[in-house]
């Protein structure tokens, strides 16, 4: 069980700096400028908007394949936190990029399938999945993404995940 | 994309690489276009360090590959004999068969099967330099405007 008197400030910098470790070892997070808000386990994806994000210049709008990325970065991010959250609350281990044993394993993609609701603005949008079933093999995940409104969706998806092994 | 009798398919294929190089996206990932025909379409990719999303083996994101996907779906689309004015993309499936070698060209191959006044449907599959074992394999719906 988590130690109740344990100082807030290492209860938070162990979370984040678990989560920055996490994030920061995917360059292609890095290159689309993805980054992740921390509330508790609750994680939200932020995808600053960029030029180099644009899949139509005439509207202009964010390319699908955009979208598309992002919300599977979230879904990706959002299993292998589940994980290790649950490793570094019980102390079973402290996450370091420098070791690579240390840091966990990401899930492989098997399929993943995107509705897109809005054509997507040029400006920041924001993801959350939600692990629906997760299980020793095999995970299911679901992820809405949005710009100005969390009720008015930018594209949702649902992804099916193979766990890393051993 | 202009179409014409009087355009060679050297010609069309000049104007489909511009129409990609004028989406910063696809210029940011280093897309070309190999080939364009009657609703069908090949964009290939290279592979780059920036793009990996897996450190341990070196493979490209899975995103990665949906960019190629959409951007392929969408040049079949605007390559059907219909002649549409613009298209979306409804929704799109992508199962991942295996991953992508790391520092190998990914190539896509597009192909609207069916369309209607309003909706496209397309196929796609997606190859590294093993052309013979798909990396991925994409179903999608997209919309037909004008």
């Amino acid at each position: 069980m988590a130690d109740r008197r344990e100082p807030l400030h290492l209860i938070k910098s162990r979370r984040d700096s678990a989560l920055a470790t996490l994030v920061s070892g995917v360059p292609y997070l890095a290159w689309l400028g993805i980054r992740f808000d921390r509330r508790g386990d609750e994680l939200t994806a932020i995808l600053p908007y960029d030029e180099k994000l644009i899949g139509n210049p005439l509207l202009p709008a964010i390319h699908g394949g955009v979208t598309a990325a992002f919300l599977e970065v979230t879904a990706i991010i959002e299993l292998a936190w589940a994980g290790l959250w649950e490793e570094m609350e019980s102390g079973r281990i402290v996450p370091d990029a420098a070791v690579d044993s240390a840091m966990p394993r990401l899930p492989k993609t098997i399929d993943f399938t995107v509705d897109y609701l809005r054509s997507g603005l040029p400006r920041d949008a924001y993801a959350r999945a939600r692990i629906v079933r997760s299980g020793r093999r095999y995970a299911s995940v679901q992820v809405e993404a949005w710009q100005d409104n969390r009720a008015r969706l930018l594209a949702q998806a649902t992804g099916h995940f193979l766990m890393p092994q051993g | 994309m202009p179409q014409g009798p009087d355009l060679t398919d050297r010609d069309q294929t000049r104007i489909a690489q511009q129409f990609i190089e004028a989406i910063p996206h696809a210029r940011a990932l280093g897309m070309r276009v190999d080939a364009l025909g009657e609703g069908t379409a090949t964009i290939s990719m290279p592979w780059a360090e920036h793009l990996v999303g897996d450190p341990r083996s070196g493979v490209v994101h899975g995103g990665v590959v949906s960019a190629l996907m959409d951007t392929c779906c969408g040049a079949a689309v605007m390559s059907h004999p219909a002649g549409p004015a613009s298209t979306a993309t409804i929704d799109l499936r992508i199962d991942y068969m295996r991953a992508a070698r790391q520092g190998q060209r990914i190539t896509a191959t597009a192909e609207c099967y069916h369309m209607t006044r309003t909706v496209a449907f397309v196929r796609a599959i997606a190859l590294d330099e093993d052309d013979g074992n798909p990396v991925a394999a994409a179903t999608g719906a997209f919309t037909v405007e004008g």
